[in-house]
């Protein structure tokens, strides 16, 4: 049961989320916060660019490889006395998670962030089930309270504010007094941990994500920085890994590389808190960890993308740095994106995951700035594979009709060079003929998208081509 | 019908133009997995003796963890004590297996030892690390009877020693021992790289410490843990 889109309805989404006045204030701390303390990591070591080569290369490398690397994990996962499940899509992944808390008799479920757990939408899943899942994430659990999504992949509740957070505690909590003080961030905290502790304590079976699955040793992978996804792995009799194919890398010298580049581009950290390698489940003589390990293996789409254009998406290890540069998500924030990731690679990831009719929209939602781009820990050309989009978008006859048929009127033009300009010259000085008053025009045929909110400035002079073929005749002439 | 693992693998072959049994493939892979190439070490890691301490320490108070040093293993219990009473936590301290703590002259303090792992109702606890890495201020901690893992996790102030001489400059180096150790190609069940205290910014972008794990976290490096 993937989780359901409103991608389609991208631009409804957008023109709310400006209108938004609450979301507006919160993504403030986005602009502010991010971008400042991802640079200051970055300035700190010199080797940053050599390092973002290296990881890069490692993922191009284990891609090209992954059928054999993915065999060589699932070898080590079984000699450390854990299992491996194979699930091709949404719904095979959450069938096997719940058949594995139901053989357990599980009713309480922790959970660490995950995004894949919000890919194959496994909450609703187990409470269909009739088990009850627990984000432990603090971000995670204010959103479950309020039967959100994530807006962000590393920050899932980005887009609220304290007093909403606040709000939503007295609202959930409320066994405790009312009279209690909360009107600082850590009295929040501070609540949230008193409450979770309990479900840590009772839960039967945990479930976290990876952010690396090492061919080496059988090794799963989370990094943290409050802790909770080691009480999730560490406590309950069962822990259960979801994890995508992508995630497998060779080595833990591989790992290496890209743990110098994962911190630095999302938070700013040298170093998460919490690194913490999980290889099987208890062993004789263990006073504590889980006695069975699990890692759930999702394609979802995955294994299609290998080959294509799109193939470089898959070296994504999840930062948020895209998303935290992004000047559409700083307008708009990661809801409006309707699916389970936002920003630039979740305009890329979502066409190719849910296809181009459902997400389609979203590669229209840039810039082009290139910031993704140039600040992507594994150099993926964001852009590029946004750009791809578009042409699959308009070959399929997806996007608008007069959006397609403007196309094609300029295309009628641009094939035919000696029609194309005459027809630019004439429109040149038509243009500067009614701009010339003002240098600026407040209204133009087809094109009020653009006036509505700003001026479109008056041509100067002659045409691009006039220009250019004047500039190649003095330097011939020179 | 195909299994999962079968369809996925193949679906994935089929993408790449592969049959998975090309013989230059496989090498590359055994390869790789064999010899397990570096890659990139940044400068700052390369350092040994009083400057990887130095650097060690550097880091680990960047990520806002307390470090003190002391000359040799029966200076810990009254360090640990006095981190305890300085900071006015109760005289109180959950503490593993591990013989090299057992060792440790505890009887001269008047701390009240328990042993084994925590059942969430620990204020202190305190282990003895597998080492640490300069480079970021990082603790590696193994799972086990010695320093059990819910130590790491459920006290609300956890004291770690680490031996100056388990210190390493790079993450690399700290896996080249991890290997010595456990063997190539396996780990301990569970092994814990731990940078500072926990915390959360999931607020406002308000950065607290101790979300779910310690909020405090105190380091004592021994200079010389033989002695």
């Amino acid at each position: 049961m993937t989780v359901h889109s409103t991608s389609k309805a991208f631009k409804r989404n957008a023109v709310r989320a400006m209108q938004d006045e609450p979301l507006q204030r919160a993504l403030m701390h986005v602009r502010t916060n991010f971008i400042a303390k991802r640079q200051g990591a970055v300035d700190k070591l010199p080797e940053f660019e050599a390092l973002r080569e290296s990881a890069r290369d490692i993922k191009n490398h284990t891609l090209a490889h992954l059928d054999l690397y993915l065999e060589r994990y699932e070898a080590k996962v079984k000699e450390a006395g854990g299992e491996v499940h194979f699930a091709r899509t949404a719904e095979e992944a959450c069938d096997a998670v719940v058949a594995i808390c139901r053989r357990l008799g599980a009713r309480t479920i922790t959970k660490g962030k995950s995004m894949i757990g919000e890919e194959i939408g496994i909450n609703a899943a187990l409470e269909a089930a009739g088990m009850t899942p627990v984000e432990t994430d603090l971000g995670e659990y204010i959103i479950q309270l309020r039967g959100e999504a994530p807006s962000h992949i590393i920050a899932p509740a980005v887009h609220l504010n304290r007093d909403q957070v606040e709000a939503d505690f007295r609202r959930v909590h409320s066994a405790l007094d009312p009279k209690r003080d909360l009107s600082q961030p850590t009295q929040l905290l501070g609540e949230a941990r008193q409450v979770l502790r309990e479900r840590f304590l009772a839960a039967d079976v945990g479930i976290t994500g990876a952010n690396f699955l090492v061919a080496e040793t059988g090794t799963s992978i989370i990094v943290t920085n409050e802790g909770n996804g080691d009480l999730t792995q560490t406590l309950p009799k069962a822990h259960i890994v979801l994890a995508s194919i992508e995630k497998v890398t060779p080595t833990l010298e591989d790992v290496g590389q890209i743990l110098r580049v994962l911190a630095r581009s999302a938070t700013g950290q040298e170093m998460s808190v919490y690194t913490s390698l999980s290889t099987g489940p208890r062993r004789a003589g263990d006073p504590d960890g889980p006695s069975e390990y699990h890692v759930v293996i999702l394609d979802n789409g995955r294994s299609a993308m290998l080959g294509t254009q799109f193939q470089d998406m898959l070296r994504c290890i999840r930062c948020g740095a895209c998303m935290n540069h992004c000047p559409v998500y700083h307008a708009i924030g990661g809801h409006a994106y309707g699916w389970v990731y936002p920003g630039p690679m979740g305009a890329v990831l979502t066409p190719s995951l849910i296809g181009v009719g459902e997400g389609g929209n979203l590669p229209n939602a840039s810039t082009f700035c290139g910031r993704c781009e140039a600040v992507c820990p594994m150099k993926i050309p964001l852009p590029g594979m946004m750009r791809h989009w578009r042409e699959r978008e308009f070959e399929r006859h997806l996007s608008p009709a007069a959006q397609r048929y403007g196309i094609a009127f300029w295309a009628f033009f641009a094939k035919r060079p000696r029609l194309y300009r005459a027809a630019t010259r004439l429109a040149m000085w038509g243009l500067a003929l009614f701009g010339r008053n003002k240098g600026h025009l407040a209204f133009l045929p087809f094109g009020s998208g653009w006036t509505k909110h700003r001026d479109f400035p008056s041509p100067q002079g002659p045409t691009f081509q006039a220009h250019w073929k004047a500039r190649a005749k003095l330097k011939a002439g020179s | 019908m195909s299994s999962a693992r079968d369809d996925v693998l193949a679906t994935l072959r089929r993408s790449l133009g592969v049959s998975g049994s090309e013989a230059p493939r496989r090498s590359t892979v055994d390869d790789r997995l064999a010899r397990a190439p570096a890659g990139v070490i940044p400068a700052r890691a390369k350092v040994e003796g009083a400057a990887r301490l130095e650097l060690f320490k550097r880091h680990a108070e960047e990520a806002l963890a307390t470090v003190a040093v002391v000359p040799h293993a029966d200076a810990v219990p009254q360090e640990a004590a006095r981190y305890l009473r300085d900071a006015n936590l109760p005289a109180t301290l959950r503490i593993g297996e591990d013989a090299r703590l057992a060792d440790m002259p505890w009887d001269a303090t008047s701390l009240e030892i328990a042993r084994g792992p925590s059942a969430g109702r620990d204020l202190n606890a305190l282990s003895h690390a597998f080492g640490g890495i300069a480079e970021t201020g990082t603790l590696a901690l193994v799972s086990g009877p010695d320093n059990p893992t819910t130590l790491n996790f459920l006290p609300d102030n956890h004291i770690v020693v680490v031996a100056a001489a388990d210190l390493t400059g790079s993450f690399e180096e700290s896996v080249d021992r991890l290997r010595q150790r456990y063997g190539k190609g396996a780990m301990p069940r569970s092994l814990n790289l731990i940078t500072g205290p926990s915390r959360s910014a999931d607020i406002e972008q308000t950065l607290i410490l101790g979300a779910h794990g310690p909020r405090k976290l105190h380091i004592i490096v021994v200079e010389d843990e033989a002695a």
